[in-house]
C-alpha cells in the first residue's frame, strides 16, 4: 500500500529523515513510535504530498508522491496533529465542505456525511459551530472528515495527543471501530507507548528520522528476551552479585543476567517468570530482600535501541474557540 | 510531444463528463466557507461599517467647514468647479470612503490567510485534491463577495446623503467595486502567502492599507498636487476607482476620463491577480 525508498529530507544543516526504507502493507494498522522530534510528522506530511522530499521516493496507493500528488491525495485521508476544522462552522458544515472539496458524488454526499458522523458519534452535535466542541470531539469530527471520500489510506498524526485519558480511551475505541468499518489502511504516529501497543499491528520506532526497529509490539518486546524480574540482594558484597549470576545462567528459561553496577540488584530475564519464579528464588536462597517482575514494555524496547527513554512531551491542548487558541499562540 | 499530451489531457476533461461540474464544486465550498463565516463574525462586519461611516461624518463635516468656504483654505477649487459652489465636502468624499471599505475588507480578507494558515485550516484544504488556483480564486470570490456587501451598506447610507443612483449606475459601481475588490484581494492573498507570523500583520496595516487609502485621493482632489505625491497617487489603484466612482455617484468629472479609469483598473486586476496566484501557486504548504 505504502512504499518508501531511501527517503530523506534535509532542511538546511538539519536531517529530518535519514534514508528511510519501508513498507506498509494493505489493511494494516502501523504505528509509527518515536519521541518529539523524531521525523514521524515530517513522514507523514511527505506521504500525504505537503512537503516534497530531498531525495528518494515513495509511492501511496501504487502513485508516486511527487508526479502523481493529486491522485496521491485523492486517495488519502489525513487527520493533522492541531484539529484543522474551521471553528465558525459546523461540524456539519465541515464535512460538507470537504465532500466538496474531495468531489464526493452528490448522490451519495448526504448519507456519506451521516455515516461518518454516526461512526465518529457526533450525529446529535452536527449542527453545532465547532468552537463548541471539546478536545476530544473536535479529533473526531477531523477523523470522520479523513473518512468522508472513503480513502484507502488514512494518516493519523498524534490523534491523542493532549486529551485527557478518559477521551484517549474512547478514541482508541473509535479508531478501533473505523479499522473494522472502514477497512482502510491506517498509519499513525504517537509517542504513547501504550498506544502503539493496543492500536497498531506493526510498530517502526522512529528516532533522529531513521527506522531502528520494525515488527509486530509483542515480537519487539519478546526480543528483549521475555520478562523482566529485579532481585535486590541482601547481601551487599560484590561477589555475591556474581555468584547469583553464576548459579542462574544455567537454567534454560533464563536469557540474561545483568549484573548491576550501583546497587545490590540483579537484573533477569526469563521466559515465563509466574511459573519459574519460584525456581529462581530457591536456587538463590535467603539472599533476597525483594523481587518486581514486569512484562517487558514498548519503552523498555526504545531504551535498548538508543539508550534513552521517550521523553514525555509537552502537551498541546486543543481544546476552546479562537480566542483560546489566539492565547495559546500569544503564549508561544 | 507537448501538444500531444495537452491534447490528450482536453479529452480526459471531455470524457469526464462531471469534471466542470466538480471543479465548480470545490470553487462553491471555498467561497461558500468564506461567506459563511463572514455573516457569523458579527463583530467584524460591526466594526467595518462603524469605521467609514465615522469617517464620513466625523471627517466630512469637520472638514467640510473649510471646504464649503473657499476662502479659508486654498486648492479646493476642484470640488467647486466639479459640482459648482454647491457640492459639499462630504458628497465628494463619499465616493472614497466607499472605497476606503473596500481598501480595508480586501486587503484584509486576503491577509487573513495567514489565521487560516496559524489554525491548520489552509493545511486541510491544501491536503485535498484541489488545486492552488482554485483555492485562489474561490479565495478571490469571498473577499470580493465580503466587500460588495459591505459598500452595499454604505451605498444605502449614500441615500440619505443625496446621492441619486439610477440602474445603470448601479450596474457601473457594481463593476468598479468588483475590480478594485479582486485586484486588493489578490494583493492581500500575495503577501499573506508570503507572511508566516502574525506579527506582519500591523506592517501590513502601516505600510499597505494606509498609504493605498491616502494616496487614492479618497480625501483631497487630485489636481494641483506637488508632483511627488501625484507619482504616488497614479500608481496607487484605488485612485481609479475612486476616479470612476466619483464620475458615477457625483457627477465630477474627475483627472481622467471614466473609459481610461476602467482600463487602468482591469489592468490592475490583470497584474495583480496574478501575481497572487503565483505566489498561492508557490506557498509552502506546511
Amino acid at each position: 500500500m505504502i512504499s518508501i525508498k531511501n527517503l530523506v529530507k534535509t532542511y538546511d544543516s538539519l536531517t529530518a529523515i535519514d534514508n528511510v526504507n519501508l513498507d506498509i502493507y494493505d489493511n494494516e494498522v502501523f504505528g509509527l513510535l518515536g519521541p518529539n522530534g523524531a521525523g514521524k510528522t515530517t513522514l507523514i506530511h511527505i506521504l500525504a504530498t505537503l512537503i516534497k522530499p530531498t531525495t528518494g521516493s515513495a509511492s501511496v496507493n501504487g502513485y508516486d508522491i511527487v508526479k502523481e500528488s493529486s491522485k496521491v491525495r485523492s486517495s488519502i485521508g489525513i487527520v493533522f496533529q492541531a484539529p484543522s476544522s474551521d471553528d465558525m462552522l459546523t461540524g456539519y458544515e465541515n464535512l460538507k465542505l470537504h465532500s466538496l472539496l474531495y468531489a464526493v458524488p452528490i448522490h451519495a454526499r448526504e448519507k456519506r456525511i451521516n455515516d461518518v458522523l454516526e461512526l465518529v458519534g457526533l450525529t446529535d452535535r452536527k449542527n453545532h459551530q465547532v468552537k463548541k466542541y471539546s478536545g476530544g470531539m473536535r479529533r473526531r469530527l477531523e477523523i470522520a472528515r479523513g473518512l468522508l471520500h472513503k480513502p484507502k489510506v488514512m494518516f493519523l498524526d498524534e490523534p491523542t495527543l493532549g486529551l485527557d485519558p478518559n477521551s484517549r480511551e474512547i478514541m482508541w475505541k473509535y479508531i478501533d471501530r473505523l479499522v473494522k468499518d472502514e477497512k482502510v489502511t491506517l498509519i499513525l504516529t504517537t509517542h504513547y507507548m501504550e498506544e502503539a501497543d493496543f492500536l497498531c499491528n506493526r510498530i517502526g520506532i522512529i528516532d533522529k528520522g531513521k527506522i531502528i526497529a520494525l515488527d509486530s509490539p509483542s515480537r519487539l518486546k519478546e526480543s528483549l528476551g521475555g520478562e523482566i524480574i529485579k532481585i535486590e540482594l541482601k547481601n551487599k558484597e560484590e561477589s555475591m552479585k556474581t555468584f547469583v549470576e553464576s548459579i542462574l545462567k544455567p537454567y534454560d528459561f533464563v536469557h540474561k543476567v545483568e549484573v548491576n553496577d550501583e546497587e545490590n540488584v540483579v537484573i533477569v530475564y526469563v521466559d515465563n517468570a509466574s511459573r519459574n519464579l519460584p525456581t529462581i528464588l530457591k536456587a538463590i536462597d535467603n539472599n533476597v530482600k525483594s523481587v518486581d517482575f514486569r512484562s517487558p514494555t514498548l519503552n523498555d524496547v526504545f531504551l535498548k535501541y538508543t539508550g534513552r527513554h521517550i521523553m514525555a512531551q509537552q502537551e498541546d491542548h486543543a481544546e476552546g474557540g479562537f480566542m483560546e487558541r489566539y492565547a495559546q499562540y500569544e503564549n508561544k | 510531444m507537448l501538444r500531444e499530451v495537452l491534447w490528450k489531457d482536453m479529452l480526459n476533461m471531455k470524457i469526464n463528463k462531471n469534471f466542470i461540474e466538480i471543479e465548480l464544486g470545490k470553487l462553491y465550498a471555498i467561497w461558500l466557507r468564506e461567506f459563511k463565516v463572514f455573516l457569523r463574525e458579527k463583530s467584524r462586519i460591526v466594526a467595518s461599517t462603524f469605521t467609514p461611516l465615522l469617517w464620513l461624518f466625523v471627517l466630512g463635516a469637520g472638514f467640510g467647514t473649510i471646504a464649503t468656504n473657499p476662502s479659508a483654505i486654498s486648492g479646493t477649487g476642484q470640488i467647486a468647479s466639479g459640482g459648482g459652489p454647491g457640492i459639499d465636502y462630504q458628497k465628494f468624499i463619499f465616493p472614497g470612503i466607499v472605497s476606503m471599505s473596500i481598501i480595508f475588507s480586501s486587503v484584509f480578507f486576503g491577509s487573513y490567510i495567514i489565521w487560516d494558515r496559524k489554525f491548520d485550516f489552509l493545511k486541510s484544504v491544501m491536503v485535498a485534491p484541489v488545486s492552488r488556483t482554485t483555492i485562489f480564486i474561490g479565495k478571490t470570490f469571498g473577499g470580493m463577495t465580503t466587500s460588495l456587501m459591505q459598500a452595499a451598506i454604505l451605498l444605502v447610507v449614500g441615500l440619505f446623503l443625496g446621492i441619486h443612483y439610477t440602474p445603470f449606475s448601479i450596474v457601473l459601481i457594481v463593476v468598479i467595486i468588483l475590480f478594485l475588490s479582486f485586484a486588493l484581494t489578490s494583493l492581500g492573498l500575495a503577501i499573506g502567502s508570503y507572511m508566516e507570523s502574525l506579527e506582519g500583520f500591523q506592517l501590513i496595516v502601516s505600510f499597505v492599507v494606509f498609504p493605498l487609502y491616502f494616496l487614492s485621493g479618497a480625501l483631497f482632489p487630485l489636481n494641483n498636487l506637488p508632483p511627488w505625491l501625484s507619482i504616488l497617487t497614479a500608481l496607487d489603484p484605488a485612485t481609479y476607482a475612486v476616479d470612476a466612482l466619483r464620475n458615477t455617484m457625483v457627477g465630477i468629472t474627475g483627472k481622467n476620463p471614466f473609459v481610461l479609469d476602467i482600463g487602468i483598473l482591469l489592468g490592475y486586476v490583470i497584474v495583480l491577480g496574478t501575481i497572487g496566484m503565483l505566489s498561492f501557486r508557490r506557498m509552502k504548504a506546511v
